[in-house]
């Protein structure tokens, strides 16, 4: 499918009140459009369930269902038996968020990966739970400001970097997993498809920039997304039945500063911070696009330890 | 047809019989007989549902609540920690109106931890919606699933419904059962067909996000709901004594209680022990009688103030304990029989399973006797407990 092909039957209309440039309803519409309308939505909570479905309005021309944060998984799994026990020919698709996944939905995401549902689980990582108001998840990158990880005069941001989310969810040995970022849309519409076109459990990860929780430019979301990709902080790959593909390569690896410089969430970073995050990337980058026997794409020197400690960070912790 | 079964076989043909459609399940004892029942029936082709081996109760009512949205009769079964696990998905099935049947094998909610009867399980969920019925046999247990389909789905009710039953008391103990035809419980219990489902055909948004312009009246629904279903008990319990010959009342069951001067309110098996007890005091010449409590949602306030207009004190059991003094059924008793003025007396016995005998049931209708006759008898008396009472 072309994106000039791409049909808009408006099933996730105009009129949603998510914030102008939001990464998470751009990716939805898209979606959505390429589902189509034989399509039942589960949103757990998060700014889904509020911007496009607060009563008396609903943004949703398919079915629409919400209950709860933990339990994509499991709803999902409910509804595809109803309608497999009823003959009908429906595809449920759940969208939630970093938080639903990574941390509170995990298990729920785990039960229903590993029983092979035949479902679509579609996680919008916006890299921290921005509904109740940016508090850092699982999801959650080195270095970021978030109010649970706040730039203090002891300690700056985020200490831990981002689960890597992907190999857990492979690791189900599900038929489907693929990253998506709606900067390259070529890449997204062929893994939609692709995923609406697999039977058993698929996983389709998009990465959606939040313009309040990531202080950026709502002009900017896409360029941010580009990025991260350019940058090596987010990759492009699928997972088909255990074969892990590169779909993307970027050309020359941009530092990790001008991602970051983007963005409010990371300016306070100190030099000693983004050194250790560019290491963090320099490995990914190195583990995705490094071609074998090849030299080491990016030869950053990484500091001494992998969680780099800072001398107040370990004085507040212990060693 | 009578067969010799547990209390659990019986919950699980009673859900076959009601042709339910999907069955997600995850053991906890002693509800764990009631799903393997189930996945039996369905590996051995006698019942044709979708059986999902969850990962928690959580995802339990999670699945059930979404296929039950999807158009599907769904069916589960609980107990105790699960149900405490799922707790926040059974208040989310009642408000969006969604009649999913579950049993609940009742058990004490550690902690400590322990695993036999106990109300302290389900009367946590008694203000989530949910109507909740209490059964006193084998027979009971499977008779009320099949009613329970028929009060939950009725257009004037759409709830979820708990029928609950005693922890190993009934669940683990054969008693024999008259197991209904399958025709019959066809005519008695038409298939599920809501109005507003998840369907392409037709998209409707269940769930949505409720702003404080519209909640109140959203919960007065399910309040007026709630208070309809006394109605459709009624009517249906009495559609299903003429066709299957077994009567139970409605939403409470009186035993000699034409003429009685002291009255025991009872849930689950103590009626039994009671009824018993009864009979013997009875013989004795002493005027007592029994009302057993069988739903506690929706609460029958105008049957007990009926059932007990003439009689001089009532004597209420509980299995489990509020923590402002007595038991839940004491509080909600005295709340319903306000404005008469005869004394009610909490009975608290076999709380954690600890046995509930005819002996500790002899003494509560003493104690109930002799309060109208001006003895000093405590609103609250804990039975056959060691060291200091209340």
């Amino acid at each position: 499918m072309r994106i000039k092909d791409l049909p808009d039957d408006n099933l996730f209309t105009a009129g949603h009140t998510a914030c102008p440039g939001c990464g998470v309803a751009l990716s939805i519409r898209n979606a959505i459009r390429i589902l189509g309308k034989d399509t039942s939505v589960y949103v757990p909570a998060s700014c889904a369930v509020v911007f496009g479905s607060t009563y008396p309005y609903g943004a949703w021309k398919v079915p629409f269902f919400h209950t709860a944060f933990e339990n994509t998984g499991a709803c999902l799994t409910g509804m595809q038996a109803a309608f497999e026990k009823k003959g009908k020919k429906v595809i449920s698709v759940g969208f939630a968020g970093d938080g639903g996944t990574y941390d509170i939905g995990l298990q729920s995401m785990s039960g229903a990966a590993e029983r092979n549902d035949d479902v679509l689980y579609i996680c919008v990582d916006n890299e921290a739970y921005m509904n109740t108001g940016i508090q850092r998840s699982g999801g959650t990158p080195f270095g970021a400001w978030t109010t649970t990880t706040p730039v203090g005069s002891k300690v700056q941001g985020n200490r831990t970097f981002k689960k890597n989310l992907g190999e857990i969810v492979a690791a189900h040995d599900i038929p489907y997993y693929a990253t998506l970022s709606i900067g390259h849309p070529l890449d997204f519409i062929k893994k939609v498809e692709k995923a609406k076109n697999i039977k058993g459990f698929r996983f389709l990860h998009m990465f959606t920039p939040c313009v309040p929780g990531w202080k950026i430019d709502p002009a900017k979301t896409i360029a941010v997304t580009k990025l991260a990709v350019e940058s090596g902080m987010w990759t492009l790959y699928e997972v088909e039945n255990g074969e892990k593909k590169i779909t993307y390569k970027p050309g020359k690896m941009k530092s990790v500063k001008d991602y970051l410089m983007m963005q409010g969430r990371f300016r306070h970073m100190s030099e000693e911070d983004i050194k250790t995050l560019q290491g963090w990337v320099c490995k990914k980058w190195n583990l995705h696009y490094k071609e074998k026997g090849a030299p080491e794409v990016c030869e950053i020197e990484l500091p001494e330890e992998h969680h780099a400690v800072t001398e107040e960070h370990r004085e507040l912790h212990g060693p | 047809m009578k067969k010799v079964i547990t209390g659990d076989h019986a919950v699980a043909i009673g859900a076959k019989l009601s042709r339910v459609e999907v069955v997600p399940a995850y053991p906890i004892t002693p509800q764990t007989l009631i799903i393997e029942h189930i996945a039996d029936f369905v590996n051995d082709g006698e019942m044709d549902a979708k059986f999902l081996t969850m990962e928690s109760e959580h995802s339990v009512m999670s699945a059930a609540a979404a296929a039950e949205a999807a158009g599907a009769r769904v069916f589960t079964a609980t107990s105790s920690q699960g149900l405490a696990f799922m707790h926040e998905m059974v208040y989310a099935t009642a408000p969006l109106r969604l009649p999913v049947v579950m049993a609940n094998a009742n058990r004490t909610l550690g902690g400590p931890p322990g695993i036999w009867c106990e109300y302290n399980d389900s009367m946590g969920v008694r203000d989530s919606g949910w109507l909740q019925a209490y059964v006193e046999d084998n027979q009971e247990a499977l008779d009320m699933i099949i009613l329970a389909y028929r009060i939950a789905e009725d257009r004037r009710v759409m709830l979820p419904i708990m029928p609950c039953l005693d922890g190993f008391v009934l669940t683990h103990t054969v008693e024999p059962v008259e197991i209904p035809e399958q025709h019959d419980v066809d005519s008695f219990l038409p298939p599920y067909e809501p109005d507003v489902i998840l369907d392409p055909a037709r998209p409707a948004m269940i769930g949505t996000f409720m702003p404080v312009e519209y909640i109140m009246e959203l919960r007065r629904q399910t309040a007026g709901a709630v208070e309809s279903a006394k109605k459709v008990i009624q009517e249906v319990n009495d559609e299903f004594a003429t066709l299957f010959g077994r009567d139970y009342g409605g939403l409470i069951d009186t035993y000699q209680m034409d003429d009685a001067e002291a009255a025991l309110v009872t849930m689950g098996t103590v009626t039994s022990t009671s009824r018993q007890v009864v009979d013997e005091l009875r013989q004795e010449g002493k005027k007592v009688g029994l009302i057993k409590l069988r739903f506690f949602r929706p609460f029958p306030s105008e049957e007990l103030k009926n059932a007990l207009k003439d009689t001089a004190a009532v004597g209420v059991v509980d299995r489990s304990l509020s923590f402002i003094g007595g038991g839940q059924a004491f509080n909600e008793v005295r709340s319903a029989l306000y404005g008469i003025s005869i004394p009610i007396i909490n009975h608290l016995a076999g709380l954690g399973g600890r046995d509930v005998t005819e002996m500790q049931i002899k003494k509560m209708f003493e104690l109930t006797l002799s309060a109208p006759k001006g003895e000093k008898v405590k609103a609250v008396n804990w039975h056959n407990t060691r060291g200091e009472t209340v």
